[in-house]
């Protein structure tokens, strides 16, 4: 099986925090590390082929220190790596970043599966999986918890829903996105460290790809941010101090008195 | 197309800098210089009191936009019942169409579902288109992305809303992708530019820190998925008049490159079924203990509440995932939402903040949570949530 695995760059924190005074995000000091999600997906990739054979490709667009995430998938196991990077891919929304990368997709060759995380944590769309396919005209699951097989050409996986989940059987190549209750993703060998230090990530740009001008970078991007703004939060509360009894009175007193509570 | 300063407008006030959520301008000799962690995001641009920056792009219109009329709203439906989501998009959908002056119109797609039709009516909807095939019963990308996008490229809609739900996002982008348009996720606003028509989209960005507004200027339709709870439904109004419009589908064949071989639904018990209850506890790392957790379904049983927790709260394993409120959990509104020992991070604010009456415990009284609290308690909430389960009980009699 021949599974690409498309993986991510993002700030490595779960807090990320905003500089009161110039209300611009803090970047200073949070290292890029690989989307938390797109670790499920390179693990999964690498347990479907010790059950299946085959190999494992990673693919990601972004700027040229995103090299450094793709030798960190390297050092868990995946086979080769390939940086899609060039400033014309800059400004790329999703439908540009899915074009772009489906053309690297099928620049790979002979895929037969896609994998990606269910979310970017930057900017949390999850639309780049569901887009992918869609230019590569397969047909892909969202939110796949399991893969139970594969066989003659046909893969079968249990996607989550709102109400439970569901076992699907979809034709290969297919594309599925994965969440974090399929697998419990391995650290790095030693073996795999000592690759990654010596991998060279081959470079790929739009000449390589052979994608349509329009279709890449800002140019390729419907949608456009027109503006950004920091959330106001303040309402004017009324805050209780002093014994737990009174507080506590007091607050039952005033959700009676809205009628939230009946006496 | 790219970013560049018209250096004899810019003056160096140095507004751009902060305007730049990437920090990647700098400002040398009275100058502002753009780097290379631009992304060429924009966000300088309106900042520029000067309109010293420009960032142009080839502005190719790829449609005739004024052809593209009316406000549509996919009418996802499961087992023959309307996802709660779509009657709120109804909701803010008229407001939009009344803006606009075009229709609002349902896209109701399954089997069986005629039903359904009248409700969307009253619930605002002008018209409803009725698709109806057996391999429409329940939802796959491959049948619903067809069906949608083949209607969107007939009647040509200005704006096409689809809740953010499992099956919304997984197919909106399929269908913005085949229609090639943009597609804005998870938006938590909608408004019509007076000037230009345009949609501005408003989303949270960067964990809900940043929040982004985003327009589709020269592709239509312009695409939002918008999260359960955002937005207020109408109330229902059975004399409310629309038309039911079928689609014909006798001759459609789907290319089916999926099949459901087993549905499982898991049961959720009363204290999950977050985004039905009216009153909401919550609990927070702030409770110290897994075993604290039981304090807060004590006050949630009194009250006949359900239970949500903060991400932290479950990462630690003290309450299972359908609990968690926020921005990678459940969407609330609830009328009284209570947070116990919960700080009030933006991404936990991102799934609360529109319930009715909001009430903190916490016992840091510079905790942000107080800043969205319609009520605070300050103290320890191991001393407090007893107390209050106490005096409800004596309430309530
Ligand atoms: C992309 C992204 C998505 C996220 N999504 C979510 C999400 O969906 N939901 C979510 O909740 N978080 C989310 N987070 C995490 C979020 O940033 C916070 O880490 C999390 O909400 C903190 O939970 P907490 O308030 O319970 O814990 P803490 O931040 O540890 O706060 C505990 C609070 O309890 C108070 N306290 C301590 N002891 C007591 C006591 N005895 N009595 C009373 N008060 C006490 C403290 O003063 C403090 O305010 C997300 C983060 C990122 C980056
Ligand atoms: N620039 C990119 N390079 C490689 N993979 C990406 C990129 N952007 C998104 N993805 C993949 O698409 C998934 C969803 O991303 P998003 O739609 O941005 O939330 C991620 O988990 C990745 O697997």
């Amino acid at each position: 099986m021949k599974i690409v695995v498309c993986v991510k760059q993002v700030p490595g924190t779960t807090e990320v925090k905003m500089n009161p005074e110039t209300n611009t995000l803090i970047r200073e000091g949070i290292p890029n590390v690989v989307n938390p999600f797109d670790l499920y997906a390179v693990e999964e990739a690498l347990r479907l082929k010790e059950r299946f054979g085959g190999t494992v490709t990673a693919l990601c667009m972004g700027p040229p220190s995103a090299a450094e995430q793709l030798k960190e998938v390297i050092s868990l196991g995946v086979d080769e790596a390939f940086l899609i990077s060039n400033r014309a891919f800059a400004g790329a929304d999703t439908l540009a970043t899915a074009y772009t990368l489906s053309k690297a997709v099928e620049k790979v060759g002979d895929v037969d599966l896609v994998l990606c995380g269910k979310q970017a944590i930057d900017g949390d769309t999850a639309q780049v999986g569901p887009e992918l396919a869609e230019n590569l005209g397969w047909a892909h699951l969202t939110y796949v918890r399991k893969i139970n097989d594969v066989t003659d050409g046909k893969l079968v996986a249990e996607r989550m829903t709102d109400e439970g989940y569901e076992r699907v059987e979809l034709q290969l190549p297919a594309l599925l996105t994965v969440v974090k209750e399929i697998n419990e993703p391995r650290m790095p060998s030693l073996k795999g460290m000592m690759r990654a230090k010596k991998a060279e990530i081959p470079v790929w740009g739009p000449e390589d790809l052979g994608v349509e001008a329009d279709r890449i970078g800002l140019n390729g991007s419907p949608t456009q941010v027109w503006k950004t703004f920091v959330p106001e939060h303040r309402v004017e509360g009324e805050i209780f101090t002093g014994e737990v009894s009174e507080q506590v009175k007091a607050l039952v007193q005033r959700l009676i008195e809205k009628k939230i509570v009946s006496v | 197309m790219g970013i560049r300063v018209l250096s004899d407008k810019c003056v160096g006030c140095k507004v751009c800098v902060s305007a730049c959520p990437f920090g990647a301008i700098t400002v040398v000799e009275r100058k502002a210089v753009i780097g290379d962690a631009c992304t060429l995001c924009g966000s300088c641009v309106p900042s520029c009191k000067f309109q010293a920056i420009e960032l142009t792009r080839s502005e190719k219109v790829n449609t005739d936009l004024a052809s593209y009329q009316g406000v549509w709203v996919f009418a996802e439906q499961r087992e023959g019942r309307l996802a709660e989501v779509v009657l709120e998009l109804l909701g803010e959908g008229r407001k939009l169409a009344d803006t606009l002056g075009q229709e609002l119109v349902a896209v109701l797609l399954g089997h069986d579902v005629a039903g359904l039709a009248g409700e969307l009516i009253a619930y605002g909807a002008d018209r409803v288109f009725l698709a109806e095939h057996p391999d429409l019963r329940h939802f796959l990308e491959d049948s619903y992305t067809q069906v949608l996008t083949d209607l969107i490229r007939e009647h040509k809609p200005n704006i096409v809303l689809i809740g953010a739900t499992a099956a919304g996002r997984s197919l909106a982008p399929r269908v913005a992708a085949r229609v090639r348009t943009g597609l804005t996720a998870d938006c938590t606003g909608l408004a019509i530019d007076p000037a230009t028509l345009n949609l501005q989209q408003t989303r949270p960005a960067f964990g809900g820190n940043l929040m982004a507004t985003i327009l589709c200027p020269n592709h239509r339709p312009q695409m939002a998925t918008v999260r359960p709870k955002v937005f207020k439904a109408l109330a229902r109004d059975d004399a409310r008049q629309g038309e039911v419009v079928r689609v014909d589908l006798a001759k459609a064949v789907f290319d089916l490159k999926a099949r459901i071989l087993e549905v499982i639904k898991l049961q959720e018990g009363p204290s999950v079924n977050l985004q039905e209850a009216n009153i909401i506890v919550s609990g927070g790392r702030g409770l110290c203990d897994p075993k604290n957790f039981k304090l807060v379904e004590d006050l949630a049983a009194v009250l006949g509440g359900a239970v949500g927790a903060s991400r932290a709260a479950v990462d630690a394993g003290w309450v299972s995932y359908p609990h968690q409120v926020g921005q990678t959990g459940k969407t609330v509104g609830p009328k009284v939402y209570f947070a116990c020992g919960i700080h009030g991070a933006i991404q936990h604010l991102a799934g609360m903040q529109s319930s009715d009456i909001i009430i903190a415990i916490n016992k840091n009284p510079e905790a942000p949570i107080f800043k969205v609290a319609t009520f605070g308690l300050v103290g320890d909430a191991l001393e407090i949530l007893p107390a209050l389960t106490e005096e409800f009980k004596k309430a309530i009699g």
